[in-house]
């Protein structure tokens, strides 16, 4: 059997886990070892054919696959491995990896630190529980994506998107570009989640309508989809009967969440957050494990991959940090979600942070003309006023490190003041 | 144009069961199925309880082959490589009229043959059980009650008949059966015919269909659909015995159980639908299930909810199994209305039709049978040194095609090469578990897809989930950027 | 964000939007829509399929139009990202390019 000993070892070589190899070894760690078990580097954006990335960090609007090259070319400049086609089988608590593949057979691997980087996955049909038939036709959107942008097959004709986040709007273009016709994309809550600019790109230009309020009630087809039916919802987001509608379509694409991917890190006995799904960290994005750090969509999902590399740029360079001095500091704030507020991350701040910290968190309703409020000790530390916040767009606050030493209590609560809004 | 000297319709656990027991005897065997797969019917979709047997009314063919069927289960399945647990069940009972019930059953299995049956006070079984409901009055104890995984048992089954020359035509539905001077010829809704010395009909939920286009003796059959809902694998599930509640004229109610694989499950209602073949599942359906699992496990969730299905249970008005020669026809056998316990009972089933053939065709047995090789431990379960050693005799060990199962292409290629291989997306997840973890496919079906393709040949536009219509894909981008149009 | 036409629907101002270059996109939209567009193509020597784009933003109405010269082009692999694929798609000033590196396998 293969044992091996790396300074740092990176689970995944998506956007979280390049941007994190590039600031350790911009901090000076030459020992850098990434797994990733698809066959090519880039994650999910080798998927996302479509633009809009990379607007804050390159000012430049790229594709998800030009976004993700501009990463892999600097790894190869660094000349940090990444070994494809390697699946992590487990993390320990003391850093021990173990990991298979096809070309290295099974190893073994001692890490001074990790980085967790695997991402998120999307939620099935059951657990939405959709009544109906089990027939071929219903995918999650992400997976109808991989077979039209990675594999060259479209999945079917007529479709109906349910959910209308940015992954389901952008199938929504997707599939009609490629010459599908998309009949609708139906929303449970009466808000989109998705971005403004994705409702009038990837539904109003194509005349696809949305149901705000609506649900899949039915699905129909003994073996192919032939049919959905849809019915509006109440505030309880029940089906109101008589209010059905039915399509004839072949293909339901399910766009209804993602959670991140944290069965490793349960492995390694990471604490992780009800609210995120992922784990809780620090505001060094070290988790309850020392020398384990976790950053990108598996510590909490992203909109942006612009964010997700900044975030990703603090882990490595903790890690990095860990590397050189394995000290565990204990955290001296914990971090509350007031009104408003949803999975605020980091969850734990030290008591003297060596940088900014940057708050991010998701608004549990759609407020307009508002602002969050962050307190500690009766005492209002940050105002951030803004048009809207909405649980689409993740939040991101900025608290001043000097800020940390004034501080009298050990909570520190993020809120939102404002009027609730879904208009 | 196909002839057998002895033809079985229907390849479910029944089915392939008796097909792996005739095939010890020197005849020509054919198994047909309406299903691309086999054990496509109720055999997929139950809740793979292998029962100790305090339930069937003493001196009827349900208590006589369910007792006799689960002392063969462990055995059985030891020599398959089949998952399969002892992990015991409580009986619970919320009142006197409950408890009473409880005595009834605790007498009728000791009648039946069934060991260790005893009943529990409230306490004793909350100290065991501690998510169960606070109100029960007491439980009844059975220990030799098991869970297996039906369909897995139904494959190796059918490998193992197929090792000794057993056939297998899927695919198709018999919709004519005639006598002929040499037994029978049954024809098939897709133009084939099967002529044979000897019709067996194992054919389910169509098992009263079957019968009534043979023997002037006419059945009726009603269909009695169960829904579940199956919940994620969790490293602490909150039972870790099989719950059942009070059996009603409906059947043995909801259960709340572990499943082989560690995934919880909550499930079946009862409900008699028309159309036996229609397996959706319904909203009032599954609110029924979970407000009555909630009566077992009041703190039941379905936050962690995998997937829905629903399984018909080929239910006769005697209430009991029909085994045996079918009557008014000569040369035909049957075992129909195999509904609970009929999982528990197919060894036996298996085991005694089989005899009854054989003698009634004075068959010979064979000098030399083929055992089913030894499954290789799936790779989700081995060790790091067996997963050492299995990559270095095989690297595409090391290719993890579903991460949620840790199911690797090994395993994938594995499923398709055998006897009676898979074709289809759910024919591998059934073989392997790729695309029953928590993303349901969501990641590895793309790759299971293009796998079979190569195995196959068949090209990645054609691979069916399930057969039939249910195909994947539409066709190529191709092909939809030059007929297809944009939406302005 | 809210757009004010005049009644010959005509671009009048822009309130409401949360960064100034809202406003620009604003008028834009009323006036003239521009979109970029992404799609997959095919490539012939390679299974996995040529992601590409317009290399700047083009006239909405001509989505269309140029989804059927993507669905008429022929590429071969081996293909490397900014390789034009079609110059100046229907007189719009927008080269297709190749957003990412596609190498020929043996099929």
């Amino acid at each position: 059997m293969n044992n091996q000993y790396v300074d740092l070892l990176i689970v995944g070589a998506g956007p979280a886990g390049l941007a994190a190899a590039i600031s350790a070894r911009e901090e000076g760690i030459e020992s850098i070892l990434i797994l990733e078990r698809e066959q090519e580097p880039g994650g999910i954006l080798r998927q996302c054919i479509h633009n809009g990335f990379g607007l804050h960090r390159f000012h430049e609007e790229l594709t998800g696959p030009e976004y993700a090259q501009r990463d892999i070319d600097r790894i190869r400049e660094l000349n940090i491995p990444v070994e494809c086609g390697t699946t992590v089988l487990s993390v320990s608590d003391q850093r021990v990896i173990t990991c298979v593949s096809a070309s290295k057979g099974f190893r073994r691997i001692q890490a001074g630190a990790v980085i967790l980087a695997m991402g998120c996955r999307e939620r099935p049909r059951g657990a939405l529980c959709t009544p109906g038939t089990r027939c071929a036709g219903i995918y999650s959107a992400g997976t109808a994506q991989r077979f039209v942008n990675l594999e060259g097959f479209m999945p079917g004709k007529r479709v109906v998107i349910l959910g209308s986040g940015d992954i389901g709007l952008i199938m929504a273009r997707r599939m009609t570009l490629q010459g599908a016709k998309v009949l609708a994309c139906v929303e449970i809550m009466p808000y989109s989640s998705g971005l403004n600019r994705n409702i009038v790109q990837c539904l109003e230009d194509y005349g696809i309508p949305l149901y705000l309020q609506h649900t899949v009630t039915e699905i129909h087809g003994r073996e192919r989809l032939d049919g959905i039916t849809i019915a509006q919802v109440d505030n309880k987001r029940i089906p109101i009967p008589g209010t059905e509608i039915h399509f004839d379509c072949d293909t339901l694409l399910l766009s209804c969440g993602l959670i991140p991917e944290n069965e490793l890190s349960q492995g390694a006995g990471v604490e992780i957050s009800p609210l995120t799904s992922g784990p809780v960290v620090s505001d060094n994005l070290e988790t309850s494990v020392p020398g384990i750090f976790s950053c990108g969509n598996v510590l909490h999902v992203h909109d942006l991959v612009d964010h997700v590399s900044n975030e990703s740029f603090k882990a490595g360079k903790a890690a990095a940090a860990f590397i050189c001095n394995p000290s565990h500091a204990e955290a001296r704030f914990a971090v509350c979600d007031g009104t408003g507020v949803r999975g605020t991350v980091p969850q734990r701040i030290s008591a003297a942070p060596q940088e900014d910290v940057q708050l991010m968190f998701r608004p549990s309703d759609v407020f307009r003309n508002a602002a969050a409020v962050v307190e500690c000790g009766g005492q209002e530390i940050l105002r951030k006023k803004a048009m809207i916040y909405t649980p689409g767009e993740m939040a991101v606050l900025t608290l001043k490190k000097e800020v940390f030493s004034t501080l009298s209590g050990d909570t520190i609560t993020v809120r939102i003041e404002g009027e609730k809004n879904n208009g | 144009m196909f002839d057998t000297d002895i033809l079985i319709v229907g390849s479910g656990i029944t089915g392939t069961a008796l097909a792996r027991e005739l095939s010890r005897y020197d005849a020509r065997i054919l198994v047909l199925d309406r299903g691309s797969d086999i054990a496509e019917g109720a055999t997929k979709a139950n809740s793979g309880i292998v029962h100790a047997g305090y339930d069937a009314v003493p001196g009827s063919l349900k208590a006589h082959y369910n007792v006799r069927g689960a002392a063969l289960f462990s055995s059985l399945c030891e020599s398959l490589s089949v998952p399969y647990r002892k992990c015991g069940a409580f009986v619970i009972g919320f009142d006197a009229k409950d408890l009473d019930t409880l005595y009834v059953l605790l007498q009728r299995g000791e009648s039946n043959g069934v060991k260790g049956l005893r009943i529990l006070s409230r306490d004793e079984a909350l100290r065991l059980e501690p998510s169960l409901n606070p109100d029960i009055a007491g439980a009844l104890d059975v220990p030799e009650s098991a869970i297996v995984s039906p369909y897995e048992l139904a494959f190796a089954l059918a490998d193992e008949a197929a090792l000794n020359g057993v056939s297998f035509l899927l695919g198709q539905t018999v919709t004519a059966v005639e006598k002929t001077g040499e037994g029978w010829l049954a024809r098939t809704g897709k133009g084939e015919s099967v002529s044979c010395k000897v019709f067996v009909n194992c054919a389910g939920s169509s098992g009263a269909d079957l019968h009534n286009l043979i023997s002037d003796f006419p059945l009726h059959m009603t269909h009695r659909r169960g829904q579940y809902y199956l919940l994620d694998r969790a490293p602490v599930l909150p039972f870790s015995r099989t719950i059942f509640q009070c059996p009603s004229v409906m059947g043995k109610g909801v259960l709340v159980s572990p499943t082989v694989h560690g995934n919880l499950l909550l499930g079946p209602n009862a409900e008699d639908i028309p159309d036996p073949l229609d397996t959706a599942t319904t909203s009032e359906g599954l609110s029924d299930v979970l407000e009555k699992a909630r009566r077992t496990w009041p703190g039941a969730s379905i936050r962690t909810n995998i997937t829905n299905f629903s399984g018909i249970r080929a239910h006769l008005s005697t209430d009991d199994f029909l085994v045996g020669p079918v009557s008014g026809a000569a040369n035909a056998f049957e075992a129909i209305g195999i509904e609970s316990p009929g999982l528990s009972s197919a060894p036996a089933v298996g085991l005694e039709l089989s005899e009854m053939i054989a003698a009634s065709m004075s068959l010979k047995r064979k000098n030399a049978v083929v055992s089913l090789p030894r499954r290789p431990v799936p790779f989700h379960e081995m060790t790091d040194e067996q997963r050492n050693a299995a990559v270095e005799s095989n690297p595409e060990y090391g290719n993890i095609v579903c991460r949620c199962e840790c199911v690797t292409e090994a395993e994938v290629r594995q499923a398709i090469r055998r006897p009676v291989g898979a074709k289809t997306i759910d024919g591998v997840k059934r073989r392997t578990r790729a695309g029953m973890g928590r993303c349901q496919g969501g990641f590895c079906s793309p790759r299971v897809a293009q796998i079979i393709s190569e195995e196959t040949g068949i090209p990645l536009a054609q691979i069916t989930k399930d057969g039939g219509d249910s195909y994947l894909l539409s066709g190529t981008l191709a092909s939809f950027l030059k007929g297809g149009s944009v939406n302005e | 964000m809210t757009v004010s036409l005049a009644a010959d629907g005509s671009f009048v101002s822009v309130t409401g939007n949360t960064c100034p270059r809202g406003a620009v996109y604003a008028k834009q939209e009323c006036t003239e829509p521009l979109r970029v567009i992404t799609a997959v193509i095919p490539v012939s020597g390679s299974n996995l399929p040529l992601s590409v784009k317009t290399s700047g933003p083009v006239p909405k109405e001509k989505i269309a139009a140029i989804m059927q010269v993507l669905g008429d082009v022929s590429v071969t692999a081996p293909v490397s990202a900014g390789d034009v694929i079609v110059p100046d798609v229907l007189g719009t000033g927008a080269d297709i390019i190749a957003t990412r590196s596609v190498a020929a396998t043996h099929l």
